[in-house]
C-alpha cells in the first residue's frame, strides 16, 4: 500500500546509472551503477566524500559532463520521461526548465562581466519567453524573494559587488527562475561562513516548500543533511552503500561505512570522546577491483568482501544497506 | 576613476624619464665616436675639434643629454647628421606613411584572429582547432622578411598582380586605387606575420574561459553552445585583448621595419634601418625614444581603458 503510493509520487527515477570518463585507451568508471529515486515534493541528501562520485552523478542526469566523460547505462525517467535516449538537444530544454542546478562555488558561477541582474534577464527570456522589460521586473521580484536587501540596485550590480552568500542567493534567484520541477544544489554551502550557510539552507527549505518542488542537496557534511532533508543516500566510491530516511540513517544506521561516518562527527553535547575518523583514504577508482569498496577500510570486513560485491539489504519500505553484515545486526553494533 | 587615471599619468612621468635616460646612455655606449661619421681620415685634429665643438659632442655626457632633452620637449628633434634634413619633419612625413601600412593590417590581424581563435578555441582538438593552430605554430616561425619574398615572387613576378617597390607609381602620387595596388603586398605580409600571435591568444583565452564555472552553470540552465560563446565567452576574452592592443602601439613606429625594407616603403622603418647604417645617431636615438615612449603610452591607455570597460577595475579608484 505504502509502496504504490510512493511509486505514484515519484519525480526522478533512476536506475543503473553508470559514468565512465575515457582517457585515450584506459577508462575509469566515476559512478558505478547506481540506482534512487526522488519523490515529489522532497528534500534528498546525497552524503559522500570527496570523489565518490556524488557530482558526476548528478551532472551526468543533466547531461553537462565532461566531453571525455559518457553515460553508460542506465535509465533516467523525470516525471514519465525517459531522459537517457534525448538527444543533445532535446536534454538542453530539460535543463533550466525542469531541472535547475546551482553549485558549489558562487564565487566563479556569475559571469564577471554581467550585471546580476543580465544573468536571471537572459534566463527568463529564454526559458520563460518573457519580453525584456517583464522579464527585468520579474527579476527584481526573484531577488527580493531569494531575500536580497534593495533588490531594485542590486539587480544593476555586478558580481564582484556581491559577498559569497549573495551570489549565492543569485544563483537561487536563476534556479527559481526556472520554475523547476527538480532543484539540484551541488554543495551550495562549502564555500560559505556556517552562519551564511544556516541561511542559504533555511532558505532553500523555504522556498522548496513555497514553490513545491524536489530538492537534491549535495553534501559532504552530515550536518547540512540533519538540518534539511527528509531523506538521505551515502555514497561511496561511485555506488551507494546505504538509503533510508534521515530517521534511519542517523538513529539506526546499517552500513559500516554509514557509522564510521556518523562516529566521525564531532558532537557537542555530553561527554568528550576521541573522534574517530576512517582510517585511509577512499579507494583510487582505478584500480578498484570487485568486492565491497569499502573492504578495504572496514573494521568488520572478512573475506567474503573482498571478492563479492554484496546486494542491497532492505530494512524497512525505505531503508536499504549493502553490506553482507547489515542483517546481522548484532555483529555490526557498537 | 578620473583619480585613477591621474595616478596612473603620474606614475608613466618617472618612466619616460628613466627610457630617455637609457637611450642616451645606449648610444653613448656604443663603440663608435660620432664625430667619425663627419670627418674624413684626412682632417686635421683642429678641424675634427671645431666640429666636435660643433655639434656640442665636446661637452660632457650629461650636458649632452641635457641638452637633446630639451631639445626633445621643445619639438626640436635635430638635424641628421649625414643629411643634415630636420628629424621632426622628416618623421612627420613618414609616420603618417607607415601608420597607413601597420593600422590596416593590425585592424585586418585582430580581427581575423578574434574570429579565428574563438572558432578554434570552441571546437578545441577538432579538425578546425588543430588546423588554424597548426597554422598559428607555423605562421609564428615564418620570418615576415622571407614571406615578402614569397609573396613579390608569386604576385609581384609570376603573375605581376602588384606592384613591388614604394607607395606609388612615379607621375601618379594622388591616384587612391595606385596607392591600393602598392599597399595590398606590404599589408598582407604584415597582417600574417600579426596573426599566428593573436590567433594564439585569442585561442587559449577562449579555452580557458570555456572551462571556468559560469560557462558550465550557463549549461546547466539550458544555454546553448553559441549563445553561450557570444554572450558570455566573447566579453571575457575581448576584455585582456585591450592590453595586447595597447602593448601594441609601438608598432605605430617600428612595427614593419623589416617589411618596409624589403618593399621600399617610405615609413620609419626604412629612415630607421638607413639612419642605423650611417650611424646617425640623432635620428637612432629619435626613434629609440619614440619606440620605447610608446610602450610606456600603450600600457597607460591600456589601464585607463581596463578602467573604464572593466566593472571590477571601474570601482576600485574610489
Amino acid at each position: 500500500m505504502e509502496n504504490n503510493r510512493r511509486e505514484k509520487n515519484v519525480l526522478l527515477d533512476v536506475k543503473n546509472l553508470r559514468t565512465a570518463f575515457y582517457n585515450g585507451d584506459s577508462k575509469m568508471e566515476v559512478v558505478r551503477g547506481i540506482d534512487f529515486t526522488v519523490q515529489k515534493g522532497e528534500i534528498l541528501g546525497i552524503v559522500g566524500e570527496s570523489g565518490s562520485g556524488k557530482s558526476v552523478m548528478v551532472k551526468s542526469i543533466l547531461g553537462i559532463i565532461p566531453n571525455n566523460a559518457k553515460v553508460d547505462a542506465g535509465e533516467i525517467v523525470l516525471d514519465g520521461e525517459h531522459l537517457e535516449s534525448l538527444s543533445k538537444k532535446e536534454k538542453r530544454a530539460i535543463r533550466g526548465r525542469e531541472i535547475a542546478m546551482i553549485f558549489q562555488d558562487p564565487m566563479t558561477a556569475l559571469n564577471p562581466l554581467k550585471k546580476a541582474g543580465d544573468h536571471l534577464v537572459e534566463l527568463l527570456v529564454r526559458v520563460r519567453g518573457m519580453k525584456k522589460k517583464e522579464a527585468i521586473n520579474e527579476a527584481i521580484e526573484l531577488l527580493r524573494m531569494v531575500g536580497i536587501p534593495s533588490p531594485e540596485t542590486r539587480v544593476n550590480q555586478y558580481p564582484h559587488e556581491f559577498s559569497g552568500g549573495m551570489r549565492q542567493r543569485v544563483l537561487i534567484a536563476m534556479a527559481l527562475a526556472c520554475n523547476p520541477k527538480l532543484l539540484i544544489a551541488d554543495e551550495p554551502t562549502t564555500a560559505l561562513d556556517v552562519t551564511i550557510q544556516a541561511q542559504i539552507l533555511e532558505l532553500l527549505k523555504k522556498l522548496q516548500k513555497e514553490n513545491d518542488m524536489s530538492v537534491v542537496l549535495i553534501t559532504h557534511d552530515l550536518g547540512v543533511v540533519a538540518t534539511i532533508c527528509s531523506r538521505i543516500l551515502v555514497m561511496y566510491a561511485g555506488r551507494v552503500m546505504e538509503e533510508g530516511m534521515a530517521h534511519e540513517i542517523f538513529y539506526s544506521p546499517k552500513h559500516p561505512y554509514t557509522k564510521a561516518l556518523l562516529n566521525s562527527i564531532p558532537r557537542v553535547d555530553g561527554e568528550k570522546t576521541r573522534l574517530k575518523p576512517i582510517k585511509g583514504s577512499a579507494p583510487s577508482l582505478q584500480t578498484i577491483s570487485s568486492g565491497c569498496p569499502f573492504a578495504d577500510r572496514c573494521e568488520f570486513a572478512f573475506d567474503k568482501c573482498f571478492k563479492e560485491t554484496p546486494e542491497y539489504q532492505s530494512f524497512s519500505s525505505t531503508q536499504k544497506s549493502m553490506c553482507f553484515l547489515a542483517g546481522e545486526g548484532a555483529k555490526v553494533d557498537d | 576613476m578620473l583619480k585613477y587615471i591621474f595616478k596612473r599619468i603620474m606614475g608613466a612621468i618617472p618612466l619616460l624619464i628613466i627610457i630617455s635616460i637609457i637611450c642616451f646612455g645606449l648610444i653613448q655606449l656604443a663603440p663608435y665616436d660620432a664625430v667619425d661619421a663627419m670627418t674624413t681620415p684626412n682632417m686635421s685634429e683642429k678641424t675634427i675639434e671645431l666640429i666636435k665643438a660643433r655639434y656640442g659632442l665636446d661637452q660632457p655626457a650629461y650636458m649632452q643629454y641635457f641638452y637633446w632633452i630639451k631639445g626633445i620637449l621643445s619639438g626640436e628633434w635635430g638635424y641628421s647628421i649625414v643629411t643634415h634634413e630636420s628629424i621632426s619633419h622628416n618623421l612627420s612625413t613618414r609616420i603618417p606613411n607607415t601608420i597607413l601600412l601597420v593600422v590596416p593590417a593590425y585592424i585586418l590581424a585582430l580581427i581575423l584572429s578574434i574570429i579565428l581563435g574563438l572558432f578554434s578555441g570552441a571546437k578545441k582538438g577538432k579538425l578546425v582547432d588543430k588546423i588554424i593552430d597548426g597554422y598559428s605554430s607555423f605562421g609564428i616561425a615564418i620570418p615576415s622578411f622571407w614571406l615578402a619574398m614569397i609573396l613579390v615572387f608569386i604576385f609581384g613576378y609570376s603573375l605581376n598582380l602588384f606592384p613591388i617597390l614604394g607607395m606609388h607609381t612615379i607621375g601618379s602620387e594622388g591616384s587612391f586605387p595606385d596607392l591600393l595596388s602598392h599597399i595590398v603586398l606590404p599589408c598582407t605580409v604584415l597582417t600574417l606575420s600579426f596573426l599566428p600571435e593573436l590567433v594564439r591568444y585569442v585561442r587559449s583565452s577562449t579555452i580557458g574561459q570555456l572551462s571556468e564555472d559560469y560557462v558550465m552553470v550557463q549549461q546547466a540552465y539550458g544555454a546553448g553552445a553559441t549563445s553561450i560563446l557570444f554572450r558570455h565567452v566573447l566579453r571575457n576574452v575581448l576584455l585582456p585583448i585591450i592590453t595586447i592592443v595597447g602593448m601594441s602601439l609601438p608598432m605605430l613606429v617600428t612595427g614593419a621595419v623589416v617589411t618596409e625594407t624589403v618593399f621600399g616603403w617610405p615609413g620609419i622603418g626604412t629612415y630607421f634601418v638607413t639612419a642605423i647604417r650611417g650611424f646617425d645617431y640623432p635620428i637612432v636615438m629619435a626613434i629609440m625614444l619614440l619606440s620605447s615612449s610608446l610602450v610606456i603610452i600603450g600600457n597607460l591607455v591600456s589601464d585607463i581603458l581596463y578602467s573604464i570597460v572593466d566593472p571590477r577595475i571601474k570601482g576600485m579608484g574610489e
